[in-house]
């Protein structure tokens, strides 16, 4: 059995998957500073000359971030090649976060209209 | 072949065991679900900072409250600052994989640049916080402690200051900060550990450099982390 674990760890260390190459880290590292760059404009010029509405500034904030989170797991953290069974155990964990958020937002909406202005 | 002997095949298909299924050595699957439970905390105390502050009908604003460099200048500045320090942690992000990456063709002497890179990286991002914690600690921002109202109506948008607001604002801030700016320092302190690994040649005699790889997932969580914490103190 031991000597089963020191073959998996080992076919690992060889390669089964390469890791990222030089090229492709440059690449992830552009797009992650490009979309920094994005949002910073947002905040910078396009937010306070109103040409969009606070509201939809954030949506589009939220949605940034999650287009950087995706790149650094996906490629950083190199989960878009590791095996399905991975990728899914945990990602599909997030269920609960999501519930978590609509759960507590719905309930700080509740009290934004209800609790004194203090 | 009879049926027999087709019964008595050993199977070899990714869940009949005796292997990894995910071909993923069992320290890094560790790593992962510690870093999976260690998502769940952040998100935990990013959605109480959300409900508080969709609860309140006012807040303090990022672009007043953030709009100093420590140093060069006081106010007229937002974002600048803090879009210094994303840049520091992406860039020592970047490092991280190069040093996997070299860790991938064992090429020792490159693991051992691109760690120091990182560690320094780790170090500049902390030196940082510290400055912009000093400075909001010099506004009479703290743990239970907030401006003076003088203060906190140039934080505020006009005519709507509430001090609930304000301490909900910096106690979240800080223990927020605080918890990932503690998560950076051990990743740090990881590293350390790993380049002197790595300059002993552990890795090398071992045959592989997985370890880097682990760390390397640990500090790039550490970079997803700000990501967020970047979005929703500085930016919403």
């Amino acid at each position: 059995m031991s000597e089963q674990h020191i073959h998996t760890s080992d076919e690992h260390a060889h390669g089964e998957h390469e890791g990222l190459s030089k090229k492709k880290i440059w690449q992830v590292f552009g797009i992650l500073l490009l979309i920094t760059v994005i949002e910073f404009i947002i905040a910078l010029w396009v937010l306070p000359n109103g040409y969009m509405s606070r509201a939809v500034g954030n949506f589009v904030y939220i949605a940034l971030t999650l287009l950087k989170a995706f790149y650094i797991v996906a490629y950083f953290m190199h989960l878009k090649y590791e095996k399905l069974g991975l990728q899914l155990s945990l990602t599909v964990s997030f269920v609960f976060i999501f519930y978590f958020i609509t759960l507590m937002l719905i309930e700080g909406g509740y009290l934004h209209l209800h609790m004194p202005k203090v | 072949m009879n049926s027999l002997s087709q019964l008595d095949q050993v199977k070899t298909t990714p869940w009949s065991g005796g292997r990894s299924p995910w071909s993923v050595e069992y320290g890094k699957i560790m790593m992962w679900f510690f870093l999976l439970s260690d998502a769940f905390t952040f998100s935990s105390l990013l959605i109480y900072y959300g409900a508080q502050r969709f609860s309140k009908f006012t807040w303090p604003n990022p672009d007043l409250v953030f709009q100093s460099i420590p140093g060069v200048m006081d106010h007229g500045a937002p974002l600048v600052f803090v879009g210094i320090m994303t840049f520091i942690l992406i860039m020592s992000s970047v490092t991280m994989v190069l040093a996997v990456e070299a860790g991938h063709r064992r090429s020792k002497k490159e693991v051992i640049g691109w760690m120091i890179a990182t560690i320094i990286g780790g170090f500049m991002f902390l030196g940082c916080q510290a400055l912009e914690w000093t400075h909001l600690f010099h506004e009479g921002f703290g743990w239970g402690k907030i401006p003076t109202m003088e203060t906190l109506k140039h934080l505020f948008n006009e005519g709507e200051v509430s001090t609930v607001s304000a301490q909900q604002f910096s106690n979240l801030f800080f223990t927020i900060t605080g918890f990932h700016g503690f998560h950076v320092f051990s990743g740090v302190v990881i590293n350390i550990i790993i380049l002197f690994m790595t300059i002993n040649g552990t890795f090398e005699k071992r045959g592989h450099y997985l370890m880097v790889e682990k760390v390397g997932l640990y500090w790039h969580f550490v970079d997803l982390v700000w990501v967020f914490v970047f979005t929703f103190f500085y930016l919403v």
